[in-house]
């Protein structure tokens, strides 16, 4: 995947949200999204499959570059999973959620049951096929939206503060299944030592653009950085003795 | 008490051909508005009519106090027709009937036809009809806006009351005459008026203040007129409005007392009057219930004329208006 | 009102777990049994009070074969008690020939006005009842999808149960945030907050219905919902069978009666 001076700016705003992002990222990496919030984050995010329209720069994801015409393969190839587990959760039963992304893709109904089985199975949440979204917990509802975007084989896994709202037990289960995913993956977050477990790599954005890329460790080491865009490191978390 | 009697009609409430009648009425209505509200939302009308439908299903569930410790329910037709535009307004509604009705046993499933037309229809055109009219005479700004909400929402229930009680001329199932329906309906309606006039004009300022451009009624309003919010008095607003409604609930009610019923018993068994003397009333299509025991015939045919009138017009003109404003939107 | 007044969980409270006949049965097949079921009694004269009677015997009997408690089918009954009210009330209002009971004038007619209400309704509302607690509600949607209701109506039933609960158990964390802050109100015009906190949700539900917007054009939406039902109807067309019968009986008792 590969960003090259990526601007935007939101309709009815003055200033811009995306201020020249230049980024990127090879196949099976994972690389975390740090940065204060209102940073870009988020918009930079949603580019990425399309959401938002490209005003300014260029996307390419694979060999595919980012236009109208494509946008379909694109959105297959990277699958977000947002911030509110129940904005992806909109069909009456899981089965259904997991369904909805390659029958859109036009996969046949004998091979779309066994594609719905193997990816809950894969994000250990076979057990949940059958029930209705509103009715589980927040870490099998996370399992679950990551299983949705899953089922259409993406190249890119985008995940906009996955331990959110998750209890320890939740967070090392989503830890589990990331690090055991082959994507590439995009993970925006706050929780720092996530980042450091399942992410070598990390890019601090800040105002717009890319203030920072380098080795997790080395970056959340440096105290003078963090504090610069309002990170911070937990309570006695030393990335260094890690 | 619940504030909707004979509002989630149960089945075997108004006879079989006013429920056909009324039910083909409201099929059709709503395959029309599914399409138009197709052509207004575009692939967002799946998630956004659901996610709309939820929130006036779940509005509606919560009582709102009224006066020392009784409370009421919101209807929420006309805040619907407000915010989300009368068509989408009218599917929207039309929807959380239909479910209660299937899944939850809240009104019969062969009195769809009218509770549908009652609840989702008249409230949603009726009230839009009433807010553009109020619109026209009220300042252009949030304040107008606001009050427009108030007063379409209130007769928008009134309106509903009224459509019952014409329905019930027509497929009445038990021996209560018209006038004495119409009296009691409307009356009690008058007053539950009021509240989803407050209720609904303070849901719609909430809105304005945050997020005006979802409130499909404001959109003509540009950003400096959308900022002008009076303060607008509660306390004397509502007691005015339930003295106003007291004064014309009385009325109406009157109306249904008027009820000689037994002096026109006398006046047959005397030789006065001809028992088979033809009544004003005496049509096929009037259902022998509801006009046996009217009192002043002439009158009641001609209140159910008014008002069947006035609600086939509120809800024209809302149809009417919907379709000029939709197809501006569509066009831009 | 609306009978569902649990809080927080309004749709979950539908569906009655239990293995049975009637649970397994296809959905569709259900729904026309219902519908079926439902105007034929509607259809039928009020003075044929056995008929009614057959019809109370058979919709009791499918409760009895679904395991579905007496006692949640008889509170699920008390939405239609207002009307109860009513239908009682005209015997003492209606007009036309009157008669004597304990000294009270009561209308002929009202009486039979009021057995035909309070029949109808029950005998609706329970078969209403026995539908909800043996179908769950994703199956209730492909039932009617079957049954060729027009899909972007299914579709927007389906969303609309989807966030049902969710919005009621917001609405509720609002009054309880209001109540927390000690906000009790009991007259009208107290009612500010309320309704802002309505409007509040409102904006959010909106926002909220924008963003599952753009979650399913992530996932390739195009503006139809894909066709999802894989469960062949073929295989419980016996089970169709089973249940027509049902309607088939209940409506021939009627074109006798007639």
């Amino acid at each position: 995947m590969s960003v090259s001076q990526l601007r935007f700016t939101y309709p009815g705003e003055h200033h811009a949200a995306l201020d020249g992002i230049d980024l990127e990222v090879t196949a099976g990496e994972r690389v975390a999204l740090l940065g204060p919030n209102g940073s870009g984050k988020t918009t930079f995010v949603m580019h990425l499959n399309g959401l938002l329209e490209l005003q300014d720069g260029a996307i390419t994801i694979g060999d595919l570059a980012m236009s109208e015409d494509n946008l379909r393969e694109i959105r297959r190839r990277v699958g977000a999973v947002f911030q509110d587990a129940d904005d992806q959760l909109f069909m009456p039963t899981v089965r259904d959620d997991v369904a909805f992304g390659p029958a859109n893709l036009g996969v046949a109904a004998d091979e779309l049951d066994r594609l719905v089985v193997e990816t809950l199975e894969r994000v250990g949440a076979g057990a949940l096929i059958d029930r209705s979204p509103h009715h589980l917990s927040g870490g099998e509802k996370r399992r679950v939206a990551i299983a949705t975007v899953l089922s259409m084989s993406p190249h890119l896994l985008v995940l906009d503060e996955p331990t959110s709202g998750l209890d320890p037990a939740g967070r090392r289960e989503l830890i589990d299944l990331l690090v055991g995913l082959p994507q590439t993956q995009m993970v925006v977050t706050h929780d720092l030592p996530f980042a450091l477990q399942i992410c070598p790599r990390s890019v601090i954005i800040s105002g717009g653009r890319v203030v920072a890329d380098g080795p997790t460790r080395e970056l959340l080491a440096d105290a003078a950085l963090l504090a610069q865009h309002r990170l911070e490191l937990p309570f006695g978390f030393d990335p260094t003795r890690v | 008490m619940t504030s909707v009697l004979a509002m989630h009609a149960p089945d075997g409430f108004l006879e079989p051909a006013v429920a056909l009648v009324t039910g083909v009425l409201s099929v059709v209505v709503i395959v029309f508005g599914l399409r138009v509200a197709g052509r207004q939302l575009g692939d967002r009308q799946i998630p956004l009519a659901g996610i709309a439908a939820a929130f006036i299903f779940a509005a509606q569930m919560f009582n709102f106090p009224v006066a020392a410790g009784t409370t009421g329910h919101l209807l929420g037709g006309a805040l619907a027709a407000i915010l989300l535009g009368p068509w989408v307004g009218m599917v929207v509604v039309s929807v959380v009937v239909v479910v209660q009705a299937l899944l939850f046993a809240d009104g019969g499933l062969t009195a769809l036809g009218y509770n549908v037309l009652n609840m989702a229809v008249v409230t949603a055109f009726g009230g839009w009809a009433v807010f553009r009219l109020a619109r026209r005479f009220l300042p252009r700004n949030s304040t107008g806006v606001v009050g427009a909400s108030a007063l379409a929402a209130g007769v928008s229930v009134v309106l509903s009351a009224a459509a019952f009680s014409i329905e019930w001329l027509f497929g009445a199932s038990a021996p209560v005459p018209f006038d004495t329906v119409f009296g009691a309906m409307v009356g009690v309606h008058v007053l539950i008026g009021i509240g989803e006039a407050v209720l609904t004009g303070l849901v719609v300022g909430a809105v304005m203040a945050s997020r005006p451009n979802l409130v499909a009624g404001a959109a003509d309003l540009d950003a400096e007129q959308r900022a002008q919010r009076g303060k607008v008095g509660m306390k004397p607003f509502v007691i005015g409005g339930v003295l106003a409604s007291i004064v014309f609930a009385t009325v109406v009610s009157q109306f249904a007392v008027d009820n000689p019923d037994g002096l026109e018993k006398v006046a047959i068994d005397q030789g006065f009057i001809e028992s088979g003397t033809d009544h004003a009333l005496d049509s096929f299509i009037f259902a022998d219930y509801a006009t046996s025991g009217v009192g002043n015939e002439t009158l009641s045919l001609a209140i159910a004329g008014l008002f069947g009138t006035v609600v086939t017009l509120a809800v024209g003109f809302g149809l009417l208006s919907a379709s000029r404003s939709g197809r501006r939107a569509a066009a831009i | 009102m609306s009978g569902a007044h649990a809080h927080g969980s309004a749709v979950d409270s539908l569906f009655v777990e239990a293995e049975s006949a009637v649970h397994g049965l296809a959905p569709d097949a259900k729904l026309v049994a219902l519908v079926g079921f439902v105007v034929a009694a509607a259809l039928t004269p009020r003075t044929s009070v056995w008929a009614f009677g057959v019809y109370a015997v058979a919709i009791w009997l499918v409760v009895f074969v679904s395991h579905v408690p007496v006692r949640v089918v008889l509170r699920r009954l008390a939405v239609i008690v207002p009307f109860v009210i009513f239908a009682v009330l005209i015997p003492f209002i209606g007009g036309g020939e009157q008669t004597q009971v304990l000294g009270v004038s009561l209308s002929v007619d009202g009486l039979w006005a009021m057995w035909n209400i309070l029949a109808k309704a029950s005998i609706g509302a329970t078969a209403s009842i026995v539908l909800s607690a043996t179908t769950r509600v994703p199956d209730v949607l492909t039932g009617l999808t079957r049954l060729r209701v027009p899909r972007v109506l299914v579709a927007i039933i389906a969303f609309m149960m989807r966030y049902l609960d969710l919005l009621v158990r917001q609405l509720g964390r609002m009054r309880t945030s209001m109540t927390a802050r000690c906000h009790d109100p009991r007259w009208l015009w107290q009612v500010k907050p309320i309704a802002s906190s309505a409007g509040a949700l409102f904006v959010r539900s909106y926002e909220r219905g924008e963003r599952v917007h753009q979650a399913m054009l992530a996932r390739g939406y195009t503006g139809t919902m894909p066709t999802l039902d894989r469960r062949p109807a073929t295989a419980v067309d016996w089970s169709r069978a089973a249940s027509l019968p049902l309607v088939a009986v209940v409506t021939l008792i009627v074109a006798v009666v007639l």
